[in-house]
């Protein structure tokens, strides 16, 4: 019997946990609404972790602390951080346009979500209006971990089984996808770069940097080799050989 | 003799029974304590890597140096503020703010000591236990990493990005280690609150070898050393300290996701490194080292050890020698390569982890099973495994090439080399230059010196 279990005591709702409840719904609304309405997709992304985070507490206040810290390691914990990983290496400016390609489409959004949250709000209060809950204490009578693994690997012991191959089966799934096969021979390790690096027809020295013995520091400039030839090895190979025109060297008459 | 001492172990029943007063003491001096553990931690590491590396380390501000972190501090709260014009504000304000709160949060369910009178309150000296306690430590854990995470992306620039996806997939990597090296501890207590970890640890069962009544050990440390090992590895990837320090590598990354970070957010950031690193301590020796129970020889010759106030001695002294142990792997081993340490975590540890739950998992399923047959369930597996590893053949080292064939095989029009034998004969001019020296005949003055 802890602290939890005695908040959430069959029927009565206990002063701590109504004041608790005041203050986080209405940021888990809050969180939610911002993560629809933010521009940004990884404020959107943070709006949601502030909703998850919430409801973690919530499970905690309903007196199933594991449901609730497991929610926050792995939902918030892992599963949003992947998503910001995803989000971050998309790039910050990625941001939704506000432009509607579709004529109203957001009016009509607007009202079927309305009605759909009224809808399920409705039905919800209706079935629930007047119904004491019962059971909480004999769920945590042994302590609420105990009863969950005590259903989970007895009652629900397919429906876990058959999960878990389900998820090793997509991650394995997404692994072959994403994987790229290189043979053996193709893979070059450190010895085989430096044996290549020096093998006869490599120079194995640096590059001459660009610029150099030049007249003037840019990249595009290509270097010229201690004989007065300009060495190609110099540039990028994106950049074309270039050489500053009598017009562009010529002094800019700043100084009038 | 032994009841009188398990009963100064809290049980979960002993919390949430504080007075208002009590529970603010307590949760001031558990953020004073990780404040606290920051000033003198930075001072600490300073001076052991200094020791290390054979120089005095910070010893100007205040005997020993012992001032310098909180000048330095003070000196940084003076510094400029920097709001880099890229960087998104709001999220570029909370994001060491997160960083701190998560590490100084996860103290809350540290035990420091056993049930003592405060005020005449019979009180744990712990500001609270959950029965899932440990998993409120991952939470925190695992929600400290948005603060990296975060200032990385929210600095607008291209360093702190890379150090702060970095660190994601640093810590998502090694909380999956870490979450699996606490599931042995689990499966030994039985129980997932701290404090009944830390009582778990202490009453260990009693052998009998030739007729003596021998304690077996009761630190997890000993009995679930696999583990151990493998949740300190995870515990430095998880800090982001050396070797594991890739999000803020200096050499690669500038300082990683606190590049362009300043003034105060940049001490937060300091902060919450130092915090995360005693609390990761102080978690290790909650489960793993006996928590707050006085180290084996002791109760042996004073049997208060573990009443009263006594505990929080080997408490601190446990989580000091833990901190000097990161601090050592700072001062003595180079940073990882990422390739290297993703492998260590996905295909060393987490395997590793895997079998030795099983094999645990095994032994607990036959332990109240009579010892002739325990014996021959945990002996032929073991044999089979010895035989494989004896007999595994091995693969025949290929003749290395002596250096005259390694020569010989060269490409035609490879780089010029001396022949191999070469002796590189004496310079006539040396001898000459020495023999028609003179001694220098100068008067030797008072402050003259040999140069």
């Amino acid at each position: 019997m802890t602290t939890q279990t005695l908040l959430a005591a069959a029927g009565e709702v206990s002063g701590g946990e109504q004041v608790t409840f005041y203050i986080l719904a209405p940021l888990a609304l809050i969180g939610a609404i911002g993560m629809v309405a933010a521009r940004s997709a990884v404020h959107s992304a943070l709006w949601l972790v502030l909703t998850m985070l919430c409801l973690g507490v919530f499970y905690v206040l309903q007196a199933g602390p594991f449901i609730g810290m497991v929610q926050i390691i792995v939902y918030t914990g892992a599963i949003m951080m992947l998503f910001l990983f995803v989000l971050m290496l998309v790039g910050r400016d990625a941001s939704d346009s506000l432009i509607e390609t579709l004529r109203g489409q957001r009016v009509a959004a607007a009202v079927l979500g309305l009605g759909f949250a009224g809808l399920v709000g409705g039905g919800l209060w209706r079935a629930l209006d007047g119904t004491t809950a019962v059971g909480l204490e004999q769920a945590n009578a042994e302590g609420n971990v105990q009863g969950i693994a005590r259903l989970l690997f007895t009652k629900y012991v397919l429906a876990f089984e058959l999960t878990s191959a389900l998820l090793i089966t997509a991650a394995v799934g997404a692994m072959v996808l994403a994987h790229v096969e290189r043979r053996k021979q193709d893979k070059r390790d450190q010895p085989t770069t430096m044996r290549a690096r020096f093998a006869p027809g490599n120079y194995p020295g640096p590059k001459p940097g660009p610029g150099v013995f030049a007249t003037s520091s840019s990249v595009a400039t290509p270097a010229r080799l201690p004989d007065g030839r300009l060495s190609d090895r110099s540039t990028p190979d994106i950049l074309p050989v270039r050489e500053l025109t009598d017009r562009e060297t010529t002094l800019k008459g700043t100084d009038r | 003799m032994n009841a009188v001492y398990l009963a100064q172990d809290p049980t979960l029943a002993d919390f949430g029974r504080d007075p208002w007063w009590l529970v603010l003491i307590k949760v001031v001096f558990a953020f004073a304590f990780g404040l606290l553990a920051t000033l003198l931690g930075v001072w600490f590491e300073r001076r052991v890597v200094g020791r290390m590396a054979v120089r005095p380390g910070p010893n100007q501000a205040g005997p020993f140096g012992l001032l310098q972190t909180l000048a330095d501090g003070l000196k940084m709260a003076f510094k400029e503020d920097i709001l880099p014009r890229a960087a998104d504000k709001v999220v570029f304000f909370f994001a060491p703010t997160i960083s701190v709160i998560c590490a100084v949060t996860a103290l809350a369910v540290v035990p420091f000591g056993p049930m003592v009178s405060i005020f005449g309150h019979w009180t744990p000296l712990q500001v609270t236990d959950v029965p899932v306690a440990v998993l409120v430590l991952l939470a925190c854990s695992s929600l400290g990493v948005y603060g990296s995470v975060l200032g990385g992306w929210a600095s607008g620039s291209t360093y702190p990005l890379l150090g702060g996806l970095r660190s994601s997939a640093q810590m998502i990597s090694y909380e999956v280690t870490m979450g699996l090296s606490i599931v042995a501890v689990f499966m030994t207590a039985g129980t997932m609150s701290t404090s009944g970890i830390v009582a778990a640890q202490g009453d260990g069962t009693r052998l009998s070898i030739a007729g003596f009544e021998v304690p077996a050990p009761g630190w997890y440390a000993i009995l679930l050393l696999p583990s151990f090992v493998i949740f300190f590895i995870s515990t430095v990837g998880e800090t982001n300290r050396a070797p594991f320090d890739l999000p803020e590598a200096e050499s690669e990354l500038v300082a990683g996701y606190m590049t362009e970070y300043s003034s105060l957010k940049f001490a937060l950031y300091m902060l919450s490194e130092y915090v995360a690193m005693v609390t990761m301590s102080a978690v290790t020796v909650t489960l793993f080292l006996g928590g707050w129970r006085a180290p084996a020889p002791i109760t042996t010759f004073w049997a208060g050890a573990n009443s009263g106030w006594w505990p929080m001695l080997w408490f601190f002294a446990k989580v000091v020698m833990l901190v000097f142990v990161f601090v050592w792997l700072r001062g003595t081993l180079p940073r990882l390569r990422y390739d290297q340490f993703m492998r260590l975590g996905w295909k060393v540890l987490l395997p590793i982890n895997l079998v030795w739950i099983l094999v645990l998992a095994g032994l607990r399923s036959i332990e109240d099973w009579d010892s002739r047959s325990k014996l021959i369930a945990v002996g032929i597996p073991a044999g089979i495994l010895l035989l494989a590893t004896l007999l595994w053949p091995s693969r025949k080292p290929k003749p290395k090439p002596t250096v005259q064939e390694q020569v010989n095989d060269r490409p035609h029009g490879s780089f010029p080399l001396p022949p191999m034998d070469l002796q590189v004969p004496p310079s006539p001019r040396t001898r000459r230059v020495v023999a028609e020296r003179e001694p220098a005949n100068i008067a030797a003055g008072p402050d003259s010196r040999e140069v």
